[in-house]
């Protein structure tokens, strides 16, 4: 009966299916990783500690004030403290770079390649999609911050050994503590990166260029830690997305600041949502003539 | 017996005839204060293969991403596969298969893993039968062979040979194929042919755009043409030359007797085209009749043909002008 055959084709409607959300996160992730650009970027990251390292192992810095960055002194004492140099070192300016290469990629880089309207002709919403790439920026800085971390400490130890862990105020603790102090660094540094995140995100949203969006990225965080170091500016000091990036030194006393650093992870809060929240409102009803 | 009869007569009326496409009205004014497209009422029935045609620049892909929700209608609406567009994108989409404005894809990424990436990305897709789907999509565009190779290794043919396939990996309802010759060799245009009759065969409804009318002209059904953002004409691809003027050609040396014959036939706009052609229009006249009268008063005839105009000269007719050039 080949009347009874229907002459075109109809589907129930198709529902989303259980698990959607992790296989979008996990094809962001392989595309994010994937790529050999990003890798060669993590290899570079991991590579800075290790130079840092091999420099003071071959001409260590004479007893203290020596100038250089924080920390660096002490790096000869315990090999751990390679890890709060580099991190004090990559903060101001090579994780921005990071943050902003990774996320001009997210919007504007699929857009110049045409793909974010192949995406969008998906059944994705777009305020999924974003979160998405969010994510997708974010664990790219964990991996960033992680292996600039495991480097540090790898080469760290393997130059100088564990020794004592010295603390700001001269307190000797084990090396398990000071383990966990620099685990708690790591992830505040990761967490400080969020403000930058979303600003990043929302820039990529607003151009088809990705390298105007990088540009534009590292130019928010350099104008925040130029504007952060005129004390004339006091005034603004709090508000700036850099302003306590630092701080995570506060981890190395006795009795950490954990007021200072509450505040600001709720500035980095405040970024992201003002950020994320205008990102979406561009994207969500954006034309796509990309 | 006879309740059996009356059942096959009945025809299936129901939600599935209703078209795939309804737009209203539909406009784009861009920012700059160009009027992309201008108030059409495109219809797509279901079941219809339909050759969205137009010159560069006459809005066609402007019309498409609205269908698709890339972009918000200045005014007018937008029901794809019964859903209002852009607002319940999410569902109609799961139902539709897309190529837009060219192929683009990762060109650090084999074609295989693009295709893997979007379905991934697709939350209605089934993770279970990922693999074979792809397979199968690459298989029917024929890039088998070079699905491990990295997309921008691929020439323009396989390129668009990749954009069709990443339309096929889910079951579809609707496919919407932007220029899907574009770049193609004739081979490869007659392949891409082939493969809409056979989409089309196995029930989906497509509309595919093209700026090259006699490319598509052959697997329409139906047609609809734009201009200038506006839509000229749509309608089956019957009705469209139907209502066209239908030309006949006699090749003699005897051009003045033939063309007298002619006009005493009744025909209109006879002209003596060549030294050895005449030309008219044959109206309601019968063909036959035609080459009965012109023996008859003694025309040496090489040859006659009748001619219905392609799509090309129709669209020439509507505009007053070459297809070749938007302005």
């Amino acid at each position: 009966m080949s009347l009874a055959e229907p002459l075109t084709r109809t589907l129930a409607i198709p529902r989303p299916r259980r698990g959607a959300f992790g296989r979008q996160v996990r094809a962001e992730l392989r595309l994010v990783f994937g790529r050999r650009r990003n890798q060669i970027l993590l290899a570079a990251l991991g590579a800075i500690p290790l130079a840092i390292g091999i420099a003071v192992k071959v001409s260590p810095p004479g007893g203290d004030g020596g100038g250089g960055p924080m920390f660096i002194n002490r790096i000869t004492d315990s090999g751990l403290f390679l890890v709060l140099t580099a991190l004090f070192v990559m903060l101001n300016l090579f994780l921005p770079v990071v943050v902003g290469i990774i996320a001009a990629d997210s919007v504007a880089g699929e857009a110049q390649a045409g793909t974010l309207r192949y995406l969008l002709t998906l059944p994705v919403r777009r305020g999924r999609l974003l979160v998405m790439k969010a994510v997708g920026i974010a664990v790219y800085a964990l991996a960033s911050v992680g292996t600039i971390a495991v480097v540090a400490a790898v080469a760290g130890i393997s130059l100088f050994g564990t020794g004592s862990f010295t603390l700001l105020g001269g307190q000797t603790v084990s090396a398990g503590e000071g383990m966990l102090r620099i685990l708690g660094v790591a992830l505040y540094v990761w967490l400080s990166l969020f403000g930058l995140l979303a600003v990043g995100l929302l820039i990529s949203t607003l151009t088809e260029v990705p390298m105007a969006a990088m540009a534009g990225t590292l130019g928010f965080a350099v104008l925040s830690l130029v504007l952060d170091s005129i004390p004339q500016l006091h005034a603004i000091h709090g508000v700036l997305i850099s302003h306590y990036w630092q701080q995570f030194g506060t981890l190395m006393r006795v009795g950490p600041d954990f007021a200072s650093l509450g505040d600001h992870l709720l500035l980095q809060l405040v970024y992201v949502v003002i950020a994320g929240g205008l990102a979406w409102a561009r994207f969500s009803d954006a034309d796509v003539t990309s | 017996m006879t309740t059996l009869l009356e059942d096959e007569a009945v025809p299936a009326v129901g939600p599935a005839l209703a078209p795939v496409i309804a737009t209203s009205g539909l406009t784009k004014r861009f920012r700059s204060g160009q009027v992309a497209v201008d108030h059409i009422d495109l219809v797509v029935p279901r079941g219809a293969v339909y050759g969205f045609l137009g010159p560069n620049g006459s809005g066609k892909t402007t019309t498409i991403r609205m269908l698709l929700g890339l972009i918000r209608p200045t005014e007018g609406t937008v029901d794809l596969l019964g859903e209002s567009m852009p607002d319940n994108s999410a569902s109609a989409l799961a139902r539709v298969g897309a190529l837009v404005e060219g192929p683009a894809f990762h060109p650090y990424l084999s074609g295989r893993s693009n295709l893997a990436r979007l379905d991934r990305m697709d939350v209605t897709a089934d993770p279970k039968t990922h693999d074979a789907r792809i397979d199968e999509a690459l298989r029917r565009v024929g890039l088998t062979a070079a699905a491990g190779k990295r997309f921008r290794q691929y020439s323009l043919g396989m390129k668009q040979r990749l954009g069709i396939a990443a339309a096929l990996v889910q079951p579809r309802e609707l496919l919407v194929l932007d220029e899907p010759t574009n770049g193609l060799d004739p081979q490869g245009t007659r392949e891409v042919r082939h493969l809409v009759r056979e989409l089309s065969a196995e029930g989906l409804s497509v509309l595919v755009s093209s700026h090259l009318l006699a490319e598509v002209e052959q697997i329409c059904s139906h047609v609809g043409i734009m201009s200038k953002g506006s839509l000229l004409v749509q309608g089956t691809l019957d009705d469209l030359r139907g209502g066209a003027t239908t030309l006949l050609t006699v090749t003699t040396r005897d051009t003045d007797l033939a063309a007298a014959t002619l006009r005493k036939l009744g025909l209109a706009d006879v002209a003596v085209a060549a030294s050895d052609e005449v030309r008219a229009t044959i109206g309601e006249v019968e063909p036959e009749r035609v080459t009965v009268a012109l023996v008859k008063a003694g025309v040496a005839v090489r040859g006659l043909a009748v001619s219905r105009p392609a799509l090309e000269d129709l669209f020439v007719e509507l505009t007053g002008e070459g297809f070749d050039v938007a302005r």
